[in-house]
């Protein structure tokens, strides 16, 4: 603020200060709260309020379940297979969750971003006719609104159909079981998907209009300014709508238990390496915490805690490695530049 | 030249296709005061010792020289000899919905010379101007009437992106791509629907372009740097050497140095004055003083006429019509 260099008498009189930030008339004339009008206090101690609130929040989740997770995990939780049983010392871990998340996080977000992004360039760069633009908005609307139960159950009654039935198990009697990493992994792109295409259209809408003309005025066609400007210095918000998403993606619990089979191990399906995983079932962090925890069938509280604090430092491990590529691999000066200047 | 008669003095100009023909004999309304069209004179030099010598004014242009300030009077240089005609305007009027915002103009863009558009704001000269690359037709409502040939041929039925290679453009705001300097002038360069050249290839044709804007000795060492983190005045230059890098043939100007601070206009006026010898340069100005320095012709355009043409030292020195007295004088704009 330029207040700061301001010598001699302040500029305002005692009582003015209108529209004046707090720091500004703090330091100007030594005003206190006292001559500020009751609501305004109030807004400005809120603001403090909030903020501050939201980041003891934040920090009790995170060091409530650091506490109780470190307490219980150990390497060996880490990398054993999950049993099933009653006694609890022989259970076993959960190495096959850690894979299910991450195996259903890629499958998730590998399928929403490009739908996503094109669709954000669809509506931002053509958008006609408009009645179709509204119309894409609202259904991505609704997807962003829907409950993921709903979602799952939705996507169950469709891979059972006989159409999709390479992608799961299929009984001996020809019904198609529609439960597989696939199905589920396609199921949570929807989860995904508001979240990439909000930040891509975000990004592509704040993009000037005069780098899309000065492209044109090169003789550039509209897709070619598309894929070799706009989105190259969209990628940030790309990466960061991804982060969002598989963030998402990790902390469902609806689609993987209706759609992912719930089996404690992976269980492969088919004879092609790879693929029979993917067609196959298993389970996440998320239907393992739900699982152990006092509701579920294992009522293992302790490594219901482990499993959850395992799941945040993915989630936490998953927001750094997007930040990190994206800001690696822009030139851009966006950040830090002025364009335009 | 198109006029406004009912607000027009009582001097008639001459038409355009005199001025640019000047055959004395088809003068059809000769200019009573100056006759014809005096030669294009160039009054401040920069740092640059003068790169033209006084040229060889066109006969048809001697006959109005008594009107022209002797050449030869401290630091002026005289415009290069008049290349060939680049573009040409005939009737040209645009129209934003039901609403002109040029009016039936005529022009004449020549090669080797700054034209320079001046007057008062929403006079439509940056109407005119996007419409030479058709950038117009980016905005919806807007029709175009008239013809433009670029080189004899109409520029309708050029291809669009062929048409802005070759009619390349500078905007007001220096707007650099979010990617490297080198990209930049790279991603201009990679021609539409080809193979795209490899780094090696284009990278002689960058060092060339940013060499002709007078900026690779500012960039040579950091190319990969995002072009955003220059200096407005070098995203400017950027931006010019983005807009050459193709080799065009006219240079479309939008106010290039509005944003800038005094320093960096002057180094790309000067950029200008240089430029000017492999191309046609249109420019479309507010500052006066900066329509005189680099204008060879000068068109002074109000409410979407084209009012007046002629070389800058007339326009500026000598108006003919009363509203060009005004504007350059300061009454209005």
């Amino acid at each position: 603020m330029a207040t700061q260099i301001h010598q001699g008498p302040p500029p305002l009189p005692p009582h003015g200060g209108f529209g004046d930030g707090p720091r500004g008339s703090r330091k100007r004339g030594g005003e206190s709260l006292s001559t500020w009008r009751y609501g305004d206090r109030v807004a400005y101690a809120m603001c403090w309020f909030c903020g501050i609130a939201l980041c003891v929040i934040a920090g009790a989740i995170v060091l409530y379940m650091a506490a109780r997770g470190l307490q219980y995990l150990n390497f060996t939780l880490l990398s054993t297979h999950p049993e099933a049983g009653l006694d609890q010392k022989k259970t076993g871990g959960f190495l096959d969750p850690i894979i299910g998340t991450v195996l259903l996080t890629i499958i998730g977000i590998a399928i929403a971003t490009p739908i996503a992004v094109a669709t954000a360039v669809w509506i931002v760069e053509y958008g006609r006719p408009a009645w179709l633009a509204r119309l894409v908005e609202s259904g991505i609307e609704v997807v962003a609104g829907t409950p993921d139960i709903v979602i799952a159950i939705f996507g169950l009654a469709l891979f059972q159909q006989s159409l999709f039935a390479p992608l799961s198990l299929t009984a001996d009697g020809g019904a198609v079981f529609g439960r597989s990493f696939l199905t589920a992994g396609a199921m949570m792109s929807l989860i995904a998907l508001p979240m990439v295409f909000s930040a891509t259209r975000e990004g592509l809408q704040s993009v000037p209009a005069l780098v899309r003309e000065a492209s044109y005025g090169l003789g550039k066609t509209k897709i070619a300014t598309i894929r070799r400007v706009l989105l190259p210095s969209v990628r940030p918000n790309i990466s960061t709508g991804m982060a969002l998403g598989m963030g998402r993606i990790c902390g469902d619990t609806a689609i993987v238990i209706v759609l992912l089979g719930a089996t404690l191990r992976l269980e492969s399906e088919g004879g092609i390496p790879g693929f029979n995983v993917l067609k196959g079932t298993g389970s996440t962090l998320t239907s393992y915490v739900y699982n152990n925890s006092p509701a579920g069938e294992g009522n293992a509280p302790q490594k219901a805690y482990a499993a959850a604090f395992v799941l945040l430092l993915i989630v936490v491990a998953l927001n750094f490695t997007v930040d990190l590529i994206a800001r690696r691999g822009s030139k851009t000066g966006l950040e830090t530049g002025r364009l335009g200047a | 030249m198109r006029t406004h008669d009912d607000e027009m003095p009582k001097v008639k100009l001459p038409s355009l296709q005199d001025v640019m023909d000047a055959d004395p004999a088809g003068s059809r309304v000769p200019d009573p005061v100056h006759g014809a069209l005096p030669p294009p004179v160039r009054r401040i030099v920069l740092d640059q010792p003068p790169t033209v010598a006084t040229p060889a004014a066109p006969q048809t242009r001697a006959a109005g020289a008594g009107a022209a300030p002797t050449p030869g009077h401290g630091g002026v240089r005289h415009a290069g000899e008049p290349g060939p005609e680049r573009m040409r305007l005939d009737a040209l009027s645009v129209f934003y919905d039901d609403k002109a915002a040029v009016k039936s103009v005529d022009l004449s863009i020549r090669q080797g010379e700054v034209l320079a558009l001046i007057g008062p704001s929403g006079c439509g000269k940056t109407t005119l101007l996007r419409t030479l690359n058709r950038l117009t037709e980016l905005t919806a409502s807007a029709r175009r009437e008239g013809r433009i040939a670029l080189d004899d041929t109409d520029i309708d039925e050029l291809e669009v992106t062929t048409l802005r290679r070759r009619v390349a453009m500078v905007f007001q705001q220096p707007n650099p791509f979010p990617m490297s300097i080198f990209d930049n002038v790279a991603y201009a360069l990679r021609e539409q629907s080809m193979k795209r050249p490899g780094k090696a290839v284009i990278a002689p044709h960058v060092h060339d372009a940013l060499q002709r804007a007078g900026l690779w000795d500012e960039v040579k060492d950091d190319l990969d740097r995002p072009a955003l983190r220059l200096s407005g005045g070098q995203q400017q230059r950027l931006c010019i050497a983005r807009a050459i890098a193709t080799r065009p043939e006219v240079l479309l100007m939008d106010e290039p140095c509005s944003a800038l601070d005094p320093k960096s206009t002057e180094v790309i006026e000067s950029l200008i004055l240089e430029l000017r010898k492999d191309l046609a340069i249109v420019i479309v100005t507010h500052n006066l003083q900066q329509a005189y320095r680099v204008g060879d012709h000068v068109a002074f355009m109000y409410l979407g006429d084209l009012v007046e043409y002629g070389a800058a030292e007339q326009v500026f020195g000598a108006p003919r019509a009363q509203r060009t007295r005004d504007y350059v004088g300061g009454a209005f704009g």
